[in-house]
């Protein structure tokens, strides 16, 4: 039992979320490890994105908004009233589906993180770094000041993603990073994906079941169960276990359709 | 019924790809559409005309420097002199007051409006702030005269109130007026800004103030500096307020807060009644102010167009 071993990041406990009245994702209990890369996939509106979107509580911005069960983060309650949600996104990044760059040049971008958080230490390496790690600096170096609008999709993704590295978060959430991103720049975020596991926790919701396959440790399933009465979907998590197993030997039948491409 | 004259349509009638009718109606729509939008412009030209074309008969008199340049406003004395430069120095005391008050006011409203208030907040105080916009100037002038400027005498005894009238609290009072036009415009401004935007930064735990100061403002400026200059040609234009406040002033060039003082607008309304002979200097003096007036308006909105262009962040 390795597993037994690793590290729990995030730990979901019977989780449960609102939108208003509606229950949008019910009951999900999973773990996250450390330092490894875990992606939660399933249909439209199975709630996955709404689970990761809760890991840094950007939910809050969504003021209907409301999560139930316990999400634990290092064993300690993400939702507690002690918790800060400002603090809490300064350890646990995010990259969005689309790239969502800041209309400043490409060293403002980057440095907008560190400047927040009041980083001590020469901004210049700290931007020299993060854009390093996500291997971008030979791209960009020579045009930092150019705006960042001026980059292709991809390496405004990139750019995204150095951004959120800049300031030493302790998790990444990936809200479907590459879907607006063309084959090519597919690959180099995955291959960026697979460096970046050894210095931090990746989430990733992904909708393509073949990138769930090459990049990540562990998959998390979810489907939308609509067997509790008339219009209702509610996201539901089906299993969870290691890659490989999901997707070869999944427990459930519903998994199994899903992934050799029977329905969703 | 219909199917019936469906088949009776012959093959040749079903393959013909003429209109059934003129379309009359939609012909005449169309041109009186034109018509409202041609109106509009051909009386702004008419106007912008009318408003040079005496200022030949006014330069016989006067000359351009002098006129430019003069510190004695006196059309109506005996020995008249004509330098526009005391009621410059009124409306743009008047502008600068009112852009003191109405840029902070209207942006911080802008700013908790568009980033803080909920959506039952914004719901209520935005239409009221519409409302506000439309509120004839002229009871706003009252106001000002009876209630706001007493208790600003009230508040700064340590200033010399020896007059009636006070350009600064005239300025004051439009800044009020300008306060939910800048407020509305740069909330429109930031609210359009996307909410991705915001997202990236909340995600790198940016406070809300940082959000709104450090990327939504800047995605939004040009908007915002709209809002400035909407609000300061309102200031410039503002007639009655500065009548009534601040009072038809002194010919001399004079500065300060309690100072009465004329301003361009407040000369033209007070001299442009019926009784004005035409052809005299006095007649030939309003159109020149007049002219200058929208000389003014014109270059500040230019700047205003050009800084726009210039510090703007796009981000479509």
């Amino acid at each position: 039992m390795e597993q037994a071993a690793k590290n729990e990041v995030f730990s979901l406990k019977d989780m449960s979320v609102h939108y208003g009245s509606s229950l949008a994702v019910d009951s999900v209990n999973l773990p996250i490890y450390e330092n490894e890369i875990t992606a939660l996939i399933g249909p439209s509106g199975c709630g996955k994105s709404t689970v990761l979107r809760s890991l840094n509580r950007m939910n809050d911005l969504i003021p209907s908004a409301k999560v139930g069960g316990e999400v634990l983060y290092h064993g300690q309650d993400m939702y507690g009233s002690d918790v800060d949600p400002v603090q809490v996104r300064k350890v646990i990044g995010m990259v969005f589906q689309k790239p969502n760059p800041f209309p400043k040049s490409i060293y403002d971008n980057i440095a907008f993180g560190p400047q927040t958080l009041g980083m001590k230490g020469n901004m210049d390496e700290i931007v020299e770094g993060a854009l390093k790690q996500a291997a971008l600096w030979d791209d960009v170096k020579d045009r930092l000041k150019d705006n960042a609008f001026g980059m292709s999709g991809g390496q405004q993704q990139r750019l995204c993603i150095a951004r959120a590295i800049a300031v030493k978060p302790d998790v990444i959430l990936m809200d479907e990073p590459c879907s607006a991103l063309d084959p090519i720049s597919t690959f180099k975020i995955e291959d960026l994906m697979m460096e970046l596991k050894k210095d931090y926790t990746i989430v990733i919701v992904t909708h393509n079941m073949q990138q769930a396959a090459r990049v990540a440790d562990r998959t998390a399933f979810f489907t939308v169960d609509t067997s509790r009465g008339e219009g209702s979907r509610v996201g539901t998590l089906v299993e969870h276990d290691e890659t490989t197993k999901i997707f070869s030997n999944p427990s459930d039948e519903r998994t199994l359709d899903y992934v050799t491409g029977k329905f969703g | 019924m219909s199917s019936s004259i469906q088949g009776a349509r012959s093959r040749s009638e079903k393959n013909s790809l003429r209109a059934p009718s003129p379309r009359i109606g939609e012909k005449i729509v169309i041109s009186l559409l034109f018509l409202a939008s041609a109106i509009s412009v051909g009386v702004t030209i008419a106007i912008v005309i009318s408003l040079f074309a005496p200022l030949p008969g006014f330069f016989d008199y006067v000359s351009p420097w002098e006129f430019l340049t003069g510190t004695l406003w006196a059309p109506s004395f005996l020995d008249s002199s004509f330098g526009v430069l005391p009621l410059v120095a009124g409306t743009l005391q008047v502008v600068f007051y009112a852009l003191l008050i109405g840029v902070p006011l209207g942006l911080g409203a802008a700013i908790y409006l568009s980033e803080y208030a909920s959506t039952r907040v914004r719901k209520t105080i935005k239409p009221i702030l519409e409302v506000l916009e439309g509120l004839p100037t002229v009871a706003t002038g009252l106001f000002a005269v009876f209630w706001f400027k007493p208790l600003i005498q009230e508040l700064t005894p340590w200033l010399e109130w020896t007059s009636p009238f006070s350009i600064g609290v005239a300025g004051i009072t439009v800044g009020i007026i300008i306060i939910p036009l800048i407020a509305s415009v740069s909330d429109d401004a930031m609210r359009s800004v996307p909410v991705a935007l915001r997202e990236g930064a909340y995600a790198l735990g940016a406070s809300k103030m940082r959000v709104a100061v450090k990327v939504v403002l800047p995605a939004a400026i040009s908007g915002i500096v709209a809002s400035f200059v909407l609000g300061a040609s309102r200031a410039i234009g503002e007639t009655m307020v500065v009548l009534l406040v601040a009072g038809g002033g002194s010919p001399q060039l004079k500065i300060g807060f309690t100072e009465p003082a004329g301003a361009m607008t407040a000369f033209i309304a007070s001299r442009a009644t019926g009784e004005i002979a035409t052809g005299t200097i006095d007649y030939y003096s309003i159109f020149a102010v007049g002219s200058l007036l929208f000389v003014m308006t014109l270059t500040m909105n230019m700047i205003a167009i050009f800084f726009v262009s210039k510090f703007r962040e796009v981000y479509d």
